[in-house]
């Protein structure tokens, strides 16, 4: 396999929500593209401000959960109907009132696992995979912002460090490559 | 988006104006549904309307036919169940806008408040659904046993020596006799009433408030207010559990279940909150409540989907043990829904399920649904309908069997009910300012925002 090619980011640290906030409005106006933003809660509206498109992952939920359901209805009405038909409770061997609680949950458990591998799987995580971390004091008290210097060639660094000091950080912008 | 426009207190329009046009209308609808109530009744004491089975039919059809006996007083048992249905189903919504107020007040909650005044005005048709509730008993008690839709009111039912003597009944005549049933009516709804006039009397006294800044300090009133909101919903969980016992199970006497005081109340609650956003919308389409935005129409969206499944699953929850179980004194109850009298009921009983569970489901789980006005309209509409249609199943078998249908006395009925409804709300609208300004939430509703 190919050695994947080195990216090298800008990294820049805030004080606060306020002062990100608005340097993230004032860079994006100048056409700077900010790979992401981390914070150490969750800021509202960040998405909107970062211009993040809307997640897709309600969609992929609820094919999941469709694909819980059919798969209950087919399992219950195999087994009670063909396989090994039995008569409980004086009812009829597909009885499709009592399959509703079965297909409930095959269909919230088809949902959660699918969603929980969209999720590792979207976000490159997995057993042994290693943090990428910009800056630590994230999970503390700094918000910080990464540019990757590849998408943005059409600015220096120099000139994106420029912009970084005139919108609010609070440090010297520092390199860093993953 | 993110931060959106908030509309000054200053450019909202404050003074409900009950417009001339649409009191002559409701007088209009209410002489409309009056005149088919009266057609209706004519129509049926000639004996219209009627479907006796009895010859036809197997001998289930003939036992309950033979219940019903003569159209003399066929006719008059139908207006009462009808009667009866628009005035529990009216009630309970009234009963709900003030359940809104309260868990609002006891939850802190502040998305709420721009839109407090509609429910708020509710509370105020109670005195009207409990006074045809206390009317409508007081009338089948005294005329007699062909009359009523109670069975368990029949003279002489508890007497071991009478030929109307009912084992199953005697046993339940402790809790189930005239005097108790009609003293916790009158307690339940004199508790109502009383808390409800108490809240609405806090919202206006907080009107008067001159310094809004030094109230936010100490907002007394509103204090008072979660505390008596506090009350209100330990008096409603009991009263509401107690009096759909009372008012719609105890018409099939026989039978029990421990979910329907859960089942009656998603149903109440859920035509409660379709009511509050049906007024809330058509407000706003008038030109009032400028400051409800679409995250406010986001949240009662929300509530609806959310309850109408809740309906769902405490209501197929009540059916599937029942179906499993397979008890006969149990299943009487479906039975006359889906097999009695060649399936009467089986077609409602399905199209309940369609109408109020897969309907809401499908039609307000996409985000945008829940922000669009149309859509919203659409889908209380529906609700409304079909918690209608829920009343009825739960009243028409155990009282008409297969002799109710939907002509002139229902439809009179909705109307006689609904232009009241509409006509209480309206002038209580017009009564207090449009907007709770003094709330100490106010300026939280007024931003208030999804985030997404």
């Amino acid at each position: 396999m190919e050695k994947k090619e080195k990216q090298e980011f800008l990294v820049g640290v805030f004080d606060n929500e306020s002062k990100l906030i608005s340097a993230i409005d004032t860079l994006r106006a100048k056409g700077l593209k900010i790979h992401d933003v981390y914070t150490p809660y969750p800021v509202h509206d960040l998405d909107v401000h970062l211009g993040f498109k809307r997640t897709r992952l309600a969609r992929a939920a609820f094919l999941f959960g469709i694909t819980g359901t059919t798969l209950a209805i087919i399992m219950q009405s195999y087994m009670l109907g063909f396989a090994w038909p039995m008569i409980i409770g004086g009812k009829d061997h597909i009885a499709v009132p009592d399959f509703v609680p079965v297909t409930f949950e095959l269909t919230v458990l088809c949902a959660s696992l699918g969603m929980v591998a969209t999720f590792l799987i979207s976000n490159g995580l997995g057993p042994g995979k290693k943090a990428l971390m910009f800056d630590p004091r994230s999970t503390d008290d700094k918000y910080v912002m990464a540019i990757d210097l590849g998408k943005n060639s059409k600015f220096t660094k120099e000139t994106i460090e420029k912009m970084l000091l005139d919108n609010g950080v609070s440090e010297q912008p520092k390199t860093k490559e993953v | 988006m993110g931060a959106h426009k908030t509309i000054s207190l200053a450019d909202e329009k404050m003074q409900y104006e009950f417009t001339a046009k649409l009191k002559s209308r409701l007088m209009m609808t209410l002489g409309i549904g009056v005149v088919m109530l009266i057609l209706g009744i004519i129509l049926l004491s000639l004996g219209f309307g009627e479907t006796h089975h009895a010859a036809e039919h197997g001998k289930e059809a003939a036992k309950h036919s033979a219940e019903h006996g003569h159209h003399e007083y066929y006719w008059f048992k139908r207006v009462i169940a009808n009667l009866w249905l628009n005035a529990t189903f009216f009630n309970g919504i009234a009963l709900i806008g003030v359940f809104f107020l309260a868990f609002n007040y006891v939850a802190h909650a502040g998305w709420s408040v721009i839109i407090k005044r509609v429910p708020e005005t509710f509370g105020y048709f109670l005195p009207i659904s409990m006074g045809s509730i206390i009317a409508l008993f007081l009338l089948q008690i005294a005329m007699g046993d062909n009359y009523t839709l109670f069975h368990w009111t029949h003279a002489g039912i508890t007497d071991p020596s009478s030929k109307n003597y009912d084992a199953i009944i005697a046993g339940k005549s402790g809790f189930l006799n005239v005097p108790f049933f009609f003293a916790r009516m009158v307690i339940f709804f004199a508790l109502w009433y009383g808390l409800f006039r108490r809240l609405r009397s806090f919202s206006l006294q907080e009107e008067e408030i001159k310094d809004f800044k030094a109230y936010l300090k100490n907002p007394v009133i509103y204090n008072k207010a979660v505390y008596t909101s506090a009350i209100f919903l330990v008096v409603f969980a009991v009263s509401e559990s107690v009096i759909s016992w009372d008012w719609l199970m105890s018409i099939d006497v026989h039978w029990f279940s421990t979910m329907y005081g859960w089942q009656n109340f998603a149903s109440w609650f859920v035509s409660g909150l379709a009511t509050i956003t049906l007024t809330v919308i058509l407000l706003k389409e008038q030109g009032y409540l400028k400051s409800v935005t679409k995250h406010h129409l986001h949240d009662l969206g929300k509530f609806m989907f959310a309850f109408s499944v809740f309906w769902s699953y405490v209501t197929f929850c009540q059916f599937l043990l029942i179906y499993y179980a397979h008890i006969p004194e149990e299943t009487t109850y479906f039975n006359a829904r889906l097999n009695l009298w060649d399936g009467y009921y089986k077609f409602l009983f399905f199209f309940n399920f369609f109408i109020n569970f897969a309907f809401p489901l499908l039609v307000l789980m996409a985000k945008e649904a829940k922000r669009t006005t149309v859509i919203l309209k659409v889908v209380a509409g529906a609700i409304l309908m079909g918690h209608y249609l829920d009343f009825y199943l739960m009243i028409m078998p155990g009282t008409l069997g297969d002799n109710s249908g939907f002509g002139f006395v229902e439809i009179g009925c909705i109307l006689i009910f609904a232009s009241l409804f509409i006509y209480t709300i309206a002038s209580n609208l017009a009564k207090a300012p449009m907007i709770a300004k003094n709330h100490p939430f106010i300026k939280e509703s007024q931003n208030f925002n999804q985030f997404n």
